[in-house]
């Protein structure tokens, strides 16, 4: 597994060659930043009438959870942007044979792929947590739920990326990967939609669902079935991607 | 000594379409192979099997020792491969770009640093190692290509047409590296140019239409490839009847007064015995060279006179 660490740091070098990394970083900081102020500001305003409640939601459950939700959103939109090259983009500037013709196995070229995009996106949700970090200046914060919030964002951005990652792979091209990437986050994101009005016909989808798993984690309860969900996300897509560069070289 | 590489029975298809056809060969340190074919022939195919970048419909490949197919890493340690397109990020400058693949390659932050001091200053690039890719010409690009596969010192190297797209003195450049780089290690390149061959192969390998219709050693091809006529030009106009009577000559195209082309028997040259004719007349001899055939020829040749 040692060659999948150099692949990674060449993704990530690849990402902020170009200015797309920094304008997604630079965009995604202000967004985000402005959401993280409104939500503090409401918090503000409701804090005398949170008072006189017994059993009042905190700092961190006004804020954190509405952060990294909204951040969650937004990486759906973002992610396919920084996925769709990976594999893509080496099969069109001819760069893939250099991968193939090393001494690394498939299973290590996919896994340095996914974790250079995963690195990436493991500095935005580092900043997204750096503004709930903030409010340690004049108040406190349950650390136990921020760390439930950040663990959720971490494992739904490494979804996104290993679908991205398998959806590059087979494209043709990276506009194509990054529609069909979005289109699938959508779909996934939205499934059982529904179910919240109770009795759907739909409730079994909402078992596939990333937002129910994801919301699951950042209420704070570290469910081994959400883990899982996630863990098992990202394996498959990054086996049909193994899969698929395997399948590519045989004959047919 | 053990062959670098060995091959038997490769074939690979396309679909319903053949690409390669029951190719087998082998190749010993100190050899440089040439494959030769024109387009569409299987060249790039079969080179890109040795790589490891497909994967044969049949046959076995085993590179120093290893099994392509049972024991891919082991055996891509022994590879270096340069493709048709040289597989470059165009935004890297050429160190980080060697470094990259040194780091592929598995090895050691110094180890890295001398292989890439070293091939540097193989491929003649140290002018050129802080320059980004993209921003070089064809034959600089082609160059990191070539230097690219020597980072890890591999014993078999497979080079899809280097010299495609260099001007004269480059393909000089690079045949005289590949030369070098041919006296300890197994190397086996395509190419359509029958001269390149000729001028530095030890073996040749003509594929047609995805088969190897001819594998032998250098002396073998230049026995087909004689030439059997010669250019003639003189400063003043010749009298073809006089060529014709020479031994050895069997027809004289005329194409002007002061240039013509002589057949003559692949057996019997005929060179000298033109020469003193022409210098007894007092036509003043400007040019006298062998016409090589032209590989479409050697085609013709080698497929007519050896059965598929």
């Amino acid at each position: 597994m040692k060659a999948a660490l150099p692949i990674a740091a060449q993704e990530l070098r690849l990402l902020f060659l170009s200015p797309l990394a920094w304008v997604i970083l630079a965009v995604l900081q202000l967004i985000l930043a402005y959401l993280f102020l409104n939500q503090v500001q409401i918090f503000i305003s409701l804090q005398p009438k949170l008072l006189a409640l017994d059993q009042a939601p905190g700092l961190t459950d006004a804020v954190v959870p509405a952060l990294f939700g909204n951040a969650g959103i937004i990486l759906l939109l973002v992610t396919p942007l920084l996925t769709m090259r990976s594999i893509c983009e080496e099969r069109r500037n001819k760069t893939l044979p250099l991968l193939l013709s090393a001494p690394v196995s498939l299973t290590e070229l996919v896994l340095g792929k996914f974790l250079g995009v995963l690195a990436l996106l493991g500095l935005v949700v580092v900043l997204v947590t750096l503004m709930p970090l903030a409010l340690l200046v004049g108040g406190s914060l349950d650390f136990g739920k921020l760390f439930a919030n950040v663990l959720a964002l971490m494992l739904l951005v490494a979804a996104f990326a290993a679908l991205g990652v398998y959806l590059s792979c087979i494209s043709p091209h990276p506009a194509v990967a990054a529609v069909s990437t979005f289109g699938a986050l959508m779909l996934l994101w939205l499934l059982g939609w529904g179910t919240a009005l109770g009795d759907a016909p739909d409730a079994w989808l909402a078992q596939w669902s990333l937002l129910r798993h994801f919301q699951g984690l950042q209420s704070g309860l570290l469910d081994t079935a959400n883990l899982s969900y996630f863990l098992a996300f990202c394996l498959l897509f990054l086996w049909l991607s193994v899969r698929h560069l395997a399948a590519e070289r045989l004959p047919g | 000594m053990a062959d670098l590489v060995q091959v038997s029975g490769l074939s690979r298809y396309y679909g319903k379409q053949c690409a390669v056809r029951d190719v087998s060969f082998s190749l010993a340190c100190g050899q440089v192979a040439g494959l030769l074919g024109v387009n569409g022939a299987g060249k790039t195919t079969l080179l890109q099997m040795l790589a490891g970048n497909l994967a044969p419909s049949a046959g076995r490949i085993v590179i120093n020792g290893f099994d392509l197919l049972q024991q891919p890493i082991a055996a891509k340690r022994h590879l270096g491969y340069l493709p048709d397109t040289p597989p470059l990020y165009l935004g890297l400058t050429v160190t980080e770009f060697l470094r990259f693949c040194t780091q592929l390659q598995g090895m050691e932050r110094l180890a890295s640093k001398k292989a890439i001091a070293r091939v540097l200053d193989q491929c003649g690039l140290t002018a050129v190692a802080k320059r980004l890719l993209g921003h070089l010409s064809k034959g600089y690009q082609q160059r990191v290509g070539i230097a690219q596969t020597l980072l890890h010192n591999p014993k078999v190297l497979v080079l899809d047409e280097p010299t495609v797209g260099l001007d004269p003195l480059q393909i000089r450049e690079i045949r005289e590296l590949i030369r070098t780089l041919g006296q300890e290690r197994g190397i086996i390149w395509s190419t359509h140019v029958l001269t390149e061959v000729a001028a530095l192969c030890s073996h040749v390998h003509i594929i047609h239409q995805g088969a190897f219709v001819f594998s032998d050693c250098i002396a073998h091809l230049n026995s087909r490839t004689e030439a059997s006529a010669l250019w003639v030009a003189t400063a003043h106009p010749m009298n073809s009847a006089v060529l014709l009577a020479i031994p050895g000559v069997v027809a004289v195209e005329q194409l002007t007064d002061v240039r013509l082309k002589v057949h003559h028997q692949a057996a019997l040259n005929p060179s000298l015995k033109i020469a003193e004719t022409v210098a007894a007349a007092g036509w003043e001899l400007l040019e006298l060279t062998p016409v090589y055939p032209s590989i479409e020829e050697i085609f013709i040749n080698v497929t007519g006179t050896q059965p598929l």
